[in-house]
């Protein structure tokens, strides 16, 4: 279906279809290479294998929602600025949601960690998946870091100056000083988010992409002698995969 | 990925020898309906509901920062014996090495000759003997007697200086804060004593933490000086031993007051708790590279065999795709479970 | 010397139902030393974790392709 020079049908929009002329634009290649990857019903899908029948296929989902949370409240707190929670009942309000939003989405992050881990779900060109998700989680680590360095208390004062023994000790503490509260502010509310939502996008894009990974084969002694490709989510695209990929 | 490439993808993927940890046969199977839209906001809506119940019921701790006034104030002997050190050079700030300043010898080792810290240099440079106490006392004003003792300091010879430090270091150790003013047995201290005595009361009046944070600029967002200060002395120290934040008290998983704190940091706190690193001075550096080491481990746990098996020996996931294998055995199913005749 | 505690250093924890201000408790098992608070929730995580596993999923419907 998507060969290089086939001119796709218009689209619903009644925009003008690709000319021919037009297909080796970057803009159109980029297009046809994320609608290839990414067809509507594979980035939203409406079906799911049968074997996607346990509760701890809901802690991915859970993380990501607590990740929305901190942001959201993130973003509450960054109206007000950062000293508004020690000046207000509403502002420690917030700052408290701020908090149990970000222990929950470890605590999530973490049952999710333990599930996929015992379920090997790097298997079928998965481990990009998996190294996403791990490198997801030490940015996190290191954003919740930089979160109570910028707290403005005791706590922060703490920490900071005890953890700046190891950081200095790898030489980074020369750029990155965990005493500057401005720098280990706008490393929390700006680069670090940063760095982690494309993380997190790029994990969820891999998990639609490839689909949940299937379970063991269910005879240890039967397994097949030759590794094949990741099953596709059932959809117009991925049927015409499929017969493709069927010629063994 | 164009059909043209396809196929010569899939086929040599499907030269590969099947290998259970690290490929997924194709599912063929049946698939069940699935509304993911509702399943993301249904999670919203519950991590939204717990997250609101916890803060009404927990709240977040916030305990007041300490500062060079509420050190001087609730142990301004501490603040002396601090101070004095700064003077002379002796305190952990002057002694650290990069990236405050250049004292060599001091700087952490991974192994051997291996430090990254001394191979980036004095970025952030402290002369705790200027930062911390000449500057500060040359900002009083309408002190006289406190700008003749700098005077006579700072004109003094090294030796000198050195003779008035070390005595008040061993004097201060047995001093006391009475009716306001530090009192030391007597001994021969020269201009230090006066400049230590007004460096205590200009630390208690809040003018020091004022004089350290604007040193470079009006708006200070950089608070190195004066928190290195403090951490020299015992008071903030001691309020986190209180709290179970020592490094020793797997401090780095915690939080003041009954909170939890971080559980994630377990295992980076764990090897400050064992022999060696309980004792090495060059702990932080030795634990980070084996900290990363592990890091390096968890994020490559698909590429290493022996590791990536664990999962099937392990057998939890009988219990995950229980019903999957169910209705394998039953012959309902014909994914990727069942021997590969019976695909469909 | 007095030596100021968590509680004492004006800790703000109010409008909270539960204080959780006051000193933490700890538990101690050779060298490890653990607060209540993560303890406990080490203890929920790993309950959750096998309620997740155990828990009968309901089995969805619908027709199979």
């Amino acid at each position: 279906m998507s060969a290089d020079t086939a001119v796709p049908a218009a689209p619903a929009t009644g925009a003008p279809a690709l000319l021919p002329e037009d297909a080796d634009q970057w803009t159109a290649r980029v297009r046809r290479r994320a609608v290839g990857a990414f067809p509507p019903e594979r980035l939203l899908p409406d079906r799911q294998p049968a074997y996607v029948a346990s509760w701890i296929y809901v802690f991915g989902v859970l993380t990501l929602t607590s990740l929305v949370v901190v942001l959201l409240s993130g973003a509450v707190l960054a109206l007000e600025g950062p000293s508004w929670w020690h000046q207000s009942s509403v502002g420690l309000f917030v700052n408290s949601t701020h908090l149990w939003s970000v222990e929950l989405f470890f605590f999530f992050m973490v049952v999710h960690l333990w599930g996929k881990f015992f379920m090997a779900a790097w298997r079928g060109r998965r481990r990009a998946t998996w190294v996403t998700g791990v490198v997801a989680f030490l940015v996190s680590i290191g954003t919740a870091f930089t979160g109570y360095l910028s707290q403005q208390n005791f706590d922060s004062q703490w920490i900071g100056t005890q953890a700046k023994d190891g950081i200095n000790a790898t030489g980074a503490g020369a750029f990155f000083n965990v005493l500057n509260f401005g720098q280990m502010l706008m490393w929390h509310i700006l680069l670090l988010p940063l760095v982690l939502g494309l993380f997190v996008v790029v994990h969820v894009l891999l998990v639609r992409k490839r689909g949940v990974v299937p379970p063991f084969p269910a005879k240890p002694a039967v397994v097949p002698a030759l590794a094949t490709e990741v099953a596709p989510v059932p959809s117009a695209a991925a049927a015409a995969d499929e017969e493709i990929g069927e010629q063994r | 990925m164009s059909a043209a490439t396809q196929p010569t993808e899939a086929a040599r993927h499907r030269r590969r020898r099947f290998k259970v940890d690290r490929d997924a046969e194709e599912w063929h199977g049946p698939y069940v309906r699935y509304d993911i839209v509702k399943e993301f906001t249904l999670a919203l809506i519950v991590v939204l509901l717990i997250t609101v119940v916890a803060s009404i019921l927990f709240s977040s701790p916030d305990v007041r920062p300490v500062t060079l006034r509420s050190w001087a104030t609730a142990n301004p002997v501490d603040f002396a014996q601090t101070a004095i050190t700064e003077l002379d050079g002796t305190s952990a700030t002057a002694g650290y090495g990069p990236p405050y300043n250049s004292t060599p010898g001091v700087s952490q080792h991974i192994i051997g000759p291996i430090s990254l810290e001394s191979a980036f240099g004095v970025h952030h440079p402290i002369n705790t003997m200027k930062d911390y106490v000449i500057d500060p006392l040359e900002t009083l004003p309408n002190a006289p007697a406190v700008h003749a003792a700098l005077t006579s300091y700072t004109s003094a010879s090294p030796s000198l200086q050195q003779k008035w430090t070390g005595a008040y270091e061993k004097g201060v150790a047995k001093a006391s804060f009475t009716n306001g003013s530090l009192t030391l047995p007597p001994g021969n201290y020269g201009p230090v004593a006066p400049m230590i005595s007004s460096l205590t009361s200009m630390a208690r009046s809040g003018a020091l933490d004022g004089a350290l944070v604007s040193s470079s600029q009006f708006y200070g967002t950089d608070y190195t000086k004066p928190l290195l200060f403090i951490a020299n002395g015992t008071y903030m120290a001691n309020l986190a031993a209180a709290e179970h934040l020592q490094g020793g008290q797997w401090g780095m998983m915690n939080e003041t007051g009954s909170y939890p704190g971080q559980a994630w940091l377990w295992l980076y706190t764990m090897w400050y708790q064992i022999s060696p690193f309980t004792t090495s001075s060059n702990a932080d550096a030795q634990v980070w590279a084996i900290m990363m080491i592990l890091t390096l481990a968890l994020a490559l746990v698909p590429f290493i065999p022996g590791v990536r098996s664990i999962p099937r020996r392990v057998g939890l996931y009988r219990l995950i795709w229980r019903q999957h294998y169910r209705s394998v055995e039953a012959g309902a199913g014909t994914g990727s479970g069942g021997p590969p005749a019976a695909a469909s | 010397m007095p030596i100021l505690s968590a509680d004492q250093a004006a800790s703000r924890v109010f409008g909270a139902v539960v204080n959780l201000g006051k000193p933490g408790t700890y538990l101690h098992w050779g060298f490890i030393q653990l607060s209540l608070a993560n303890f406990v929730l080490i203890v929920v995580m790993i309950a959750v974790f096998l309620a997740a596993i155990l828990l009968p999923f309901p089995h969805r419907g619908g027709p199979r392709s």
